[in-house]
């Protein structure tokens, strides 16, 4: 059986298994964000970074190899995703108390975690729209943090392009595949897997809101 | 005149599915890209509307909204400011009309000879007031930028120091087996900086699987500062296209692609003669231009550019030799690196084993600029240390030098005896030199304010990071608390998914440690307030 030591647990692999992959399968769980087990690795979010044989790398995307030294909860890479969530929370809008995905957010789930109580860097307070032009679904872009689940999902699962990134650097933002630019003149539909991939509260689903009571979420 | 879509028709039978490229064009014919062109593609190419709009907004030279008749960018390069750009970016924003757009862009390339601009996207290098002034009387008069003065428009090479490179080697020429066997015995390694064994590359490219393969030249040399590769691109495009045909041959591939930065467009008469004159049976090269993307540097972002996508770096592994272009095993290698090779195939195999030091055989191409009386294209044996080339150059009264471009290393005077070298100062040859006049942290918030508008805003740290140390940095500049600051942005973005974000704090931590007296906040601390 190959293995990889993670934070001096011997970790069965396979061939093919990323050291997300094992990990998750031996429940020792490395924080993520843009990693769904299932979809195409990305590695964009970067919370997954662990040291190793002394480098940094995005656990998501790395190949397990026999032998590999993996760290992962050590405090150098605790203060880096506290970073990393921190500046995540500052770059878009991001109000916990009004948002309908509170509780089962894993943005707001993994700062928990993190140990995260307050954002430390000076908010961005960016003016982004929201588009509500869909009779079934909602994107508020002040949630979005560019992990491209809703893209992969539309893309590799429901055969669609509903969703891209586009722009670069701060500038980078969510758009639909419309000439108007807006969701209602897209083919997307409810059912769509596409709606329903989002870690945040960037893209609803209208007319159900705070439907969980707060005690009951999923990560209440 | 042709509408908007039937413009687009023909570029597609003209330039077939090349996106980005077609892109460009209508960038050129319109001054921007039209919602309708977008359209146009997206039906014909079958590209996702959503997805031509990204890479619209992804670069910097294509724009979804009109910029006027003239459209103007300013290089916005540290050796600029140092020139003036400015003072003179006011003046001239004085004094335009509302039919022209002025704005600011990394470093063009032009820095021996600046302060620089694009107009239209073509450079305008040596801008003086009375420059300034002309354009902006031209503009005035709504005359043409096909009609301006010539020598507006003249880039000179400013080749300072020639060696083996640039020799006329005539020797037996080595090919295949031969020359790969040279390349290991020569050590020649990348001239991009990272230095990777060439002949380990090209046999690695060689023994991937796949249906085809591709030659890929990297001429789209973006680091602050570096000028070098279009001196070769002018002067030694045949040696050139030589280096990616003996690599074709080597590796098994049938198509070469030049991919040269958009702000080098004035070579583009000059590179399609070039290959045209040099065709080769059974080995073509095409001419692939970039839009304004620093990020396209890193061979994987421009292997997506080639493409037609956003300039994203890839998740690696798989490294391009196995997985490169449309999938298929590819070599990517810079202008020198297969001018090297040309020069090594051709009799100069000897001599290069002559030059150098024992892990960096041969020579390297320096591009200089800064303070200095002769800025320009310097080739030195490896090994050559900091003070001999700021002789070379005649730098009087150096403070410091910052090696490898803003995502380098800075230099003291105390420093100036090391050498350039995988040894000790790898390098892809931007040398800025900084004399005792200048102020560091002008230096070090240009090159902050580089990477945040370079970042390319695919992962977290860098996107978010960059702009936050370019926040810390104006903040330290005025006297703020800044320091720890940087110092954690400098750990977070080192979980950064490409060298972009690895790299955005180097230098600005050198000049933090080196020159605390050039920064406010530094000052206080020194002063133990």
């Amino acid at each position: 059986m190959k293995t990889i030591h993670l934070d001096g647990h011997e970790i069965p692999f396979e061939d093919g298994q990323t050291v997300m992959d094992c990990a998750l399968a031996a429940d020792k769980p490395i924080a993520h964000l843009c990693h769904l087990p299932g979809y195409t690795p990305y590695g964009s979010c970067r919370l997954c970074t662990v040291k190793i044989d002394g480098r940094f790398s995005s656990a998501c995307t790395q190949p397990a190899r026999e032998g590999m030294q993996v760290e992962s909860e050590t405090e150098e890479l605790k203060e880096m995703r506290l970073g990393i969530l921190r500046m995540l929370f500052v770059e878009g809008n991001h109000y916990c108390p009004s948002c309908e995905k509170s509780g089962s957010c894993r943005l707001q789930h993994a700062a928990y975690n993190a140990g995260m109580l307050d954002p430390h860097y000076r908010p961005f307070y960016p003016k982004r729209e929201m588009d509500a032009s869909h009779p079934d679904i909602l994107i508020d872009n002040d949630r979005c943090i560019f992990c491209a689940l809703c893209v992969r999902a539309s893309r590799d699962v429901d055969g669609k392009a509903v969703f891209d990134i586009s722009g670069r650097g701060l500038a980078t933002r969510l758009v639909v595949n419309s000439k108007s630019g807006l969701l209602v003149d897209t083919d997307i539909s409810v059912e769509d897997k596409a709606v329903h991939v989002c870690p945040v509260g960037a893209i609803l689903v209208k007319g159900r809101g705070f439907e969980v009571p707060i005690g009951m979420r999923l990560y209440d | 005149m042709p509408s908007i879509q039937e413009h687009a028709d023909l570029l597609i039978e003209r330039m077939g599915n090349r996106p980005l490229q077609i892109l460009i064009e209508i960038q050129r014919r319109f001054g921007h890209v039209p919602d309708d062109a977008i359209g146009q593609l997206s039906t014909r190419l079958h590209i996702p509307f959503s997805r031509i709009v990204g890479d619209v907004e992804f670069y910097a030279l294509l724009s979804r909204e009109p910029k006027g008749d003239y459209a103007f960018l300013m290089s916005d390069n540290i050796t600029d400011w140092m020139q003036g750009s400015r003072v003179l970016f006011s003046r001239l924003s004085k004094n335009l009309g509302n039919h022209a757009s002025l704005s600011n862009t990394s470093c063009t390339g032009m820095c021996d000879q600046g302060p620089a601009l694009l107009v239209n996207g073509l450079a305008v290098p040596n801008l003086s007031a009375s420059r300034i002034d002309a354009i902006a009387d031209l503009v005035k008069r709504s005359i043409p930028v096909s009609s301006w003065p010539e020598e507006f428009f003249r880039v000179e090479s400013n080749l300072k120091r020639q060696s083996w490179l640039f020799d006329d080697w005539q020797g037996p020429h080595l090919k295949g087996e031969d020359l790969l066997q040279a390349l290991q015995d020569c050590a020649l390694r990348g001239r991009g900086g990272a230095g990777y064994p060439t002949a380990k590359k090209w046999n690695a490219c060689r023994e991937a699987k796949g249906e085809g393969r591709y030659v890929v030249c990297n001429a789209d040399e973006g680091e602050p500062g570096t000028f070098k590769d279009r001196a070769l691109l002018q002067h030694r495009a045949d040696r050139l296209f030589e280096g990616m045909a003996l690599c074709a041959d080597i590796v098994g591939a049938e198509h070469g692609i030049l991919y040269v930065r958009g702000e080098y467009r004035y070579l583009e008469d000059h590179l399609k003669e070039a290959i045209a004159r040099w065709s080769r049976p059974g080995f073509e090269i095409e001419l692939h231009w970039g839009a304004g993307a620093y990020i396209c540097g890193e061979e994987s972002a421009l292997l997506e550019s080639i493409e037609g996508k956003r300039g994203i770096p890839r998740v690696r592994p798989p490294f391009p030799v196995t997985h490169g272009l449309f999938g298929m095993p590819t070599v990517v290698d810079n202008v020198e690196t297969f001018c090297a090779v040309a020069a090594i195939a051709s009799g100069g195999e000897k001599a290069f084993r002559s030059l150098g030091t024992e892990k960096s055989k041969g020579t390297k191409l320096l591009s200089i600029s800064g303070d200095c009386v002769k800025p320009g294209v310097y080739e030195f044996p490896f090994g050559v240390s900091v003070e001999a080339l700021l002789a070379e150059c005649e730098a009087k009264d150096a403070l410091a030098v910052q090696v490898g471009g803003a995502a380098g290393t800075c230099l003291d005077k105390t420093e100036f005896g090391r050498r350039i070298g995988f040894e000790d100062l790898p390098t892809s040859g931007s040398i800025m030199i900084f004399n005792a006049s200048r102020d560091m942290s002008e230096a070090a918030l240009n090159f902050a304010r580089f990477f945040a508008d370079e970042s390319c805003g695919f992962c977290t740290p860098c996107r978010v990071g960059t702009s936050l140390l370019a926040e810390a940095l104006e903040s330290a500049t005025r006297g703020g608390e800044a320091v720890s600051e940087i110092e954690n942005l400098n750990i977070v973005l080192r979980a950064s998914h490409c060298g972009l974000g690895l790299s955005a704090s180097r230098a600005v931590m050198d000049m933090l440690k080196k020159f605390p007296e050039h920064f406010a906040a530094g000052r206080a601390a020194l002063e133990g307030r």
